[in-house]
């Protein structure tokens, strides 16, 4: 692996980052776009469950995760402290690979 | 801007709660770290390299995706377009946070670096501006912090465990399915949170990598009507 190579992707991440950052930065935007932005993080945190849940790389896979994952909802449903959702979606996962 | 010292964060409850979660999250992050620097050694590249992508690059699907392509033998082209796309997505979590982080210039150069999945989502989850604010960067910072020293760890050891031993993979979307619940209340999150999930979930088999995450952000469309237009009296006042 080059130095050069590490250079290029340290700048692309870092550029991705400010971009947005810097794009919007102290800006007063109007109203709609207001609305948008803020709808951000319901519409891609939704969409990185179903990823983390349901894929390998570009393939779709039903497997322990969905057990774990499906858990984590009846806890978040619960309103069980964040720290609970996780170990509980981590350990129902585990417990049903160890079981196989 | 109001900064909370961090005897009263930890004296805030809510607060109290970002950090355990943190301190999971980034144990787990720490483990997926040392599995990523014992990948990257593998596929060629020095301590030193790893450490420096690892400081810099702060992005783990990109990383682990640009050491893997690697290691099997992918051109550095192929690498580089792979972790970019994966890369992509932090420049949108950047437009969402960006209202939240006004101040100076220095601050928010350094708040960009710590802008991934967890810090974002944490923040969101948030009732307040001061809440989110210091969600964002307790999260992020610590996870920077674990991240760091786990690829260091993997680095020089060149042996890991495999984090799906612990279910550790399944942590973090339980951790987003926790940060995303509170902001389902809301008829419109809901409603782009359903988009989202749907379009990554059809387009996962048939995109490359990544994405299918770029695409769910169509989801914001629903913010695009005013909230007075589906309420002809109060767009009448």
């Amino acid at each position: 692996m080059s130095w050069g190579f590490v250079l290029a992707l340290a700048l692309t991440a870092y550029g991705f980052k400010v971009l947005g950052l810097v794009l919007v930065g102290d800006r007063q935007l109007p109203a709609v776009l207001d609305r948008c932005l803020a709808l951000i993080p319901a519409a891609l945190i939704a969409a990185l469950v179903v990823k983390d849940t349901f894929s390998i790389g570009q393939h779709l896979q039903l497997d322990a995760r969905a057990a774990g994952v499906g858990a984590a909802v009846i806890a978040a449903w619960r309103k069980a402290p964040l720290i609970a959702v996780i170990v509980i979606g981590a350990g129902v996962t585990a417990a049903i690979r160890a079981a196989r | 801007m109001k900064a909370l010292s961090l005897k009263d964060m930890w004296r805030d409850e809510e607060l109290r709660q970002v950090f355990a979660a943190c301190l999971t999250l980034s144990l787990a992050t720490g483990v997926f770290a040392v599995s990523f620097g014992v990948t990257a050694v593998g596929a060629g590249a020095s301590v030193a390299q790893t450490c420096v992508m690892s400081l810099t690059v702060f992005t783990g699907a990109s990383l682990f995706s640009a050491v893997s392509v690697i290691g099997a033998g992918g051109s550095a082209v192929s690498a580089f377009g792979g972790a970019a796309l994966l890369a992509a997505r932090n420049a949108v979590y950047g437009l969402a946070m960006a209202p939240h982080l006004k101040g100076r210039l220095a601050t928010r150069l350094v708040a960009a670096q710590v802008t991934i999945d967890e810090s974002t989502a944490m923040a969101a989850a948030q009732t307040d501006e001061d809440h989110r604010r210091a969600a964002f960067w307790i999260t992020g910072l610590s996870i920077y912090l674990f991240w760091n020293i786990g690829t260091l760890i993997g680095a020089i050891l060149g042996s890991a465990i495999d984090p799906k031993t612990y279910g550790l993979d399944a942590a973090f979307p339980a951790a987003f399915v926790a940060m995303v619940w509170p902001l389902l209340r809301d008829r419109r999150s809901a409603l782009a949170a359903a988009i989202g999930a749907t379009m990554c979930l059809a387009l996962i088999p048939f995109t490359p990598v990544g994405v299918p995450i770029l695409c769910a952000v169509l989801g914001v469309a629903v913010g695009i009507p005013s909230p007075g237009d589906t309420e002809p009296q109060a767009a009448a006042q």
